[in-house]
């Protein structure tokens, strides 16, 4: 018997019970789009975090001022509440940790943006002019701020994209004036556009001016307030000891004493983003099991039908055994039509699949992501499925005896 | 045509030879001697017609004939091959190539049209689409179905689809038609008209054919008559122009 001729008839027994057919193969659909709108969700989770790690930088630590989360007694507390970081700090850190690469002080506010008739609300992040680097930045148009503007406190700023947008609406904003609080500050700069990032934040919606500029002018408090300090190590392994090195440093020059709580926790924030990463790796896992169990009773359902069929067709399987029909072409027969089924059923679910990935992507906001290696384990397990599930009844049907098969009613 | 004459030329060899078969069933208490030294001659081109009572064992002959079932005991030689100690793939491609089978329920493939089933013992053999499809639709054409070829089984009338069955069973060139009540589920006319199918093809082309039926009207059209009771041959004779359905039905008080 050819092998052509096989397919050819398993498809014609497939097409004439087309609503059974059509259901069974219904199980493996959902079971295959399962897996990869799932997978594809935790991939695209993944993404996200890893794209959320070189937004932030390459091997990037950050001090926050005030009690880690476990500091003693009162129970957790915002970090950066806390006025704990001065410039000398930073400059230790500068000059006395070998794995520091960059540092650079933080001081936060936020403004009330004006340029003519618009105005705009954004976060502004006082900085020096190593931020970019750190920070793994762009400049669009215009130039950052210099050492010289961070030391004179100038009156400079450079916008994120979303500001530039929102005040500017088109025209250059490179060179014009807007007006913080009252005080005249010239755009000198605006930032490459980053996006939202993984908690639907937009990163675009900031302002980094010199620190000086912040603590002076936008917050004018009495002392100069320093809410972290963020620094980038030499290369990745040197986060680790940098973490060390800085805790130790700064233990010391706050006068800390053995066994007594930190008033700052410096964070690697590396370390931070392969938790999370790690996390969303788990999340994909479980997600694609749970997925997958949809799939194997899909499988189970083909296994199901086939009996049916097979008792269905018990008279028929007794003729064509009767006009010659080895056994093995019977069960040939009937296992291709369950891989057919599932094939089918696994390439209607790979389309199905990807599109439910990008609805998903879509509606989260997520940059969407289909997983090409979770579409093709998809596709090759419901293969796998149609031949492992329509074995038995395949076997079945060709262990019948003709004479029986013959007589049955 | 060259096949035909090599079984005119050969006409003196036997085309099934049964010699001393036995069959037993065995349930698990009981032990049902079906066929007790069963011995039969059938030469080519003859149209044996085998009565009996249910129960006399010519079913378990048929289909030890027609290598369904295997004997217990014995040999059978059919078409100089000996097939007592044949494997089930053996006995499969010699149903193929061999034998015809008609049947009493016609036993297409449902929702399969005409030629379809004609073909479908020529798929398993393995015959090239192009000349199955052609021996297919000189089958149907030779039965006077030639308009007949897409339709489906439920389209078709009892004898119609009779004589598919019988297209199916000579399109792959058998040694024998092996035909169970082949007009059981048929009205009077129409089972007459399918008899002269069978005498047709016997007496032209020479086809074997070897037919069960209850019937001494159906008997008739055949050339032999073998009669089974409780496992073994009780009369074997030729039928001849004298014989009517009476002297058919009670052999004993001829």
């Amino acid at each position: 018997m050819r092998f052509l001729d096989i397919q050819k008839m398993a498809l014609h027994a497939l097409g004439k019970n087309k609503i059974q057919t059509a259901l069974t193969m219904l199980g493996i659909v959902i079971g295959v789009s399962a897996v990869i709108a799932m997978v594809s969700l935790g991939q695209g989770a993944q993404k996200l975090v890893q794209d959320q790690v070189a937004g932030m930088g390459t091997n990037v630590l950050q001090v926050q001022g005030g009690g880690g989360w476990n500091a003693g007694g009162g129970g957790a507390r915002q970090g950066g509440d806390q006025q704990s970081l001065t410039e000398g700090d930073v400059e230790a850190i500068r000059t006395e940790v070998p794995t520091v690469k960059l540092v650079t002080p933080i001081a936060q506010a936020q403004g009330q943006f004006i340029f003519g008739n618009q105005n705009w609300q954004a976060r502004v992040e006082g900085s020096n002019q190593s931020y970019l680097e750190i920070r793994g930045l762009k400049i669009d148009q215009g130039d950052f701020f210099t050492d010289a503007d961070v030391r004179t406190a100038s009156r400079v700023v450079v916008i994120g994209k979303t500001v530039a947008d929102n005040l500017f609406q088109g025209s250059d904003p490179v060179g014009q004036t807007i007006r913080i609080r009252n005080l005249p500050y010239r755009v000198i700069g605006v930032l490459t556009a980053k996006g939202q990032s993984a908690t639907g934040q937009d990163q675009d919606d900031v302002a980094i001016m010199p620190y000086t500029t912040v603590q002076k002018k936008m917050l004018s408090s009495p002392v100069p307030r320093i809410n972290r300090i963020t620094i980038s190590a030499i290369n990745s392994q040197a986060t680790g000891p940098a973490k060390d090195q800085i805790t130790n440093l700064l233990r010391e020059r706050h006068a800390i004493r053995q066994g007594q709580p930190e008033d700052f926790r410096v964070n690697n924030l590396t370390e931070v983003a392969e938790a999370a990463e790690q996390t969303t790796v788990i999340m994909t896992l479980l997600l694609g099991s749970i997925a997958a169990v949809s799939l194997l009773v899909g499988g189970i359902g083909i296994m199901n039908i086939m009996l049916v069929s097979v008792t269905e067709r018990t008279r028929e399987i007794g003729i064509r055994m009767a006009i010659g029909s080895r056994g093995s072409y019977i069960r040939m027969q009937f296992l291709a039509e369950s891989v057919i089924l599932c094939m089918l059923g696994g390439l209607i679910g790979v389309i199905v699949g990807i599109g439910l990935s990008l609805a998903i992507a879509r509606v989260m906001g997520w940059p969407s992501f289909v997983s090409p290696q979770a579409a093709t384990i998809a596709f090759l397990f419901s293969a796998a499925t149609g031949i492992f599930f329509g074995y038995y009844p395949a076997h079945k049907a060709a262990s019948l005896d003709p004479i029986e098969a013959l007589r049955y009613e | 045509m060259v096949e035909a004459h090599e079984r005119a030329r050969s006409a003196a060899t036997p085309v099934i030879l049964l010699k001393d078969v036995h069959k037993i069933y065995r349930t698990s208490e009981v032990e049902v001697h079906a066929l007790q030294g069963v011995s039969l001659e059938v030469k080519q081109g003859e149209f044996v017609a085998v009565m009996g009572p249910s129960g006399s064992g010519k079913s378990t002959m048929m289909n030890i004939i027609g290598c369904l079932d295997r004997l217990s005991s014995g040999t059978y030689i059919l078409d100089k091959i000996d097939v007592s100690t044949m494997s089930k793939n053996e006995l499969a491609d010699t149903r193929n190539t061999k034998i015809g089978f008609v049947f009493q329920a016609f036993n297409l493939i449902p929702r399969t049209t005409a030629i379809a089933n004609v073909e479908l013992p020529m798929i398993y053999a393995g015959v090239p689409p192009p000349e199955r499809r052609a021996r297919a639709e000189q089958a149907l054409e030779a039965l006077g179905l030639a308009n007949k070829a897409g339709s489906f089984p439920n389209q078709l009338s009892g004898g119609q689809q009779q004589r598919v069955a019988l297209a199916r069973a000579i399109a792959s060139n058998p040694a024998i038609i092996l035909a169970d009540e082949p007009t059981g589920a048929l009205d009077t006319k129409t089972a007459d008209e399918i008899m002269r199918i069978f005498s047709q093809l016997n007496a032209d082309r020479g086809i074997t054919i070897v037919l069960v039926t209850h019937e001494a009207d159906i008997a008739l059209h055949a050339k032999r008559l073998v009669r089974f009771r409780d496992g073994l041959i009780q009369e074997d004779r030729a039928i001849v122009p004298q014989d009517d359905v009476l002297s058919l039905l009670h052999p004993l008080e001829v």
